[in-house]
């Protein structure tokens, strides 16, 4: 087992981990500081597969200014205490149930496939410089990424006439 | 890294996501689930670039690149949708004083 895979595997544990504790938690700001933890972790991941662009914006956009966002709104609603309706328990057993089923054919779908023994690399390629993705990004994809701007512009409109009082 | 152990790792985030969805009835942890499901494709996504990428790198340096363009316009769709939904979820709570999603059944009446 070299560093990779250590890597690799403690990176996963962590990462499912604090995944679960987002679902598991009582109360919503655990629940918002273990997503940012658990986005700390792919981003994580990101850098093991060498996309240096990729893992900055995971950690600015991402745990930067989405879960920003979210603490803000929690902060604003008064819902950091623990006395949240929860939904019986026969229904938490079937949504459980349900993802459970869901997972077992995903895994018994994908056991077999052909690309099996291919390998992601990790550590070399660079791909994942931005001076790659910049210049795949402002050539073959400018006009999508112009329409993006748009859509930001669309939903920073939508924001606020959605937010404001009338 | 062999390519299965992403597209586990993957599956099960979006399935702990899923099951976040299912059970909770918080509108704001409802919200943050699906951002984990999002989060569990980019993952993926950049993994079969970078397969891509080792599988077709002599004959095209830039092969793979597409599916990190596709994670970066993931997560502005990502971030513009939060925007849009947590404003939402604050005239849900201005309004009905509750971010409970059992609510907002008047649909059903």
């Amino acid at each position: 087992m070299n560093i990779t895979q250590i890597l690799f595997w403690f990176l996963s544990a962590l990462t499912i981990f604090s995944a679960l504790m987002v679902v598991v938690s009582k109360n919503p700001v655990y629940s918002v500081l273990w997503l940012i933890f658990t986005f700390f972790c792919i981003s994580g991941h990101y850098i093991m597969l060498n996309a240096q662009f990729l893992f900055i914006v995971n950690i600015i956009v991402y745990a930067g200014a989405i879960m920003v966002l979210f603490l803000f709104v929690i902060m604003l609603m008064n819902l950091n205490k623990s006395s949240e309706p929860q939904k019986n328990r026969w229904l938490r057993m079937a949504g459980v149930l349900a993802g459970g089923c869901l997972l077992l054919v995903f895994v018994a779908a994908l056991k077999n496939i052909d690309i099996k023994k291919q390998v992601a690399e990790t550590n070399t390629g660079d791909i994942g410089l931005i001076q790659n993705l910049g210049k795949a990004l402002f050539n073959e994809y400018v006009v999508p990424f112009e329409v993006s701007s748009i859509l930001f512009l669309s939903a920073m409109v939508g924001a606020v006439v959605i937010g404001k009082k009338e | 890294m062999p390519i299965n152990y992403y597209i586990f790792l993957s599956i099960a985030l979006f399935v702990i996501g899923i099951v976040g969805v299912l059970t909770r009835r918080n509108a704001i942890i409802i919200f943050m689930c699906i951002e984990l499901m999002l989060n569990a494709v980019n993952l993926l996504l950049v993994a079969f670039s970078k397969m891509h990428h080792l599988a077709k790198a002599a004959t095209d340096v830039s092969a793979g690149i597409d599916g990190q363009i596709f994670v970066f316009f993931i997560m502005v769709v990502a971030a513009a949708e939060v925007s849009v939904g947590l404003a939402i979820i604050v005239m849900m709570y201005r309004n009905i004083h509750s971010v409970d999603v059992n609510f907002l059944n008047r649909l059903k009446h």
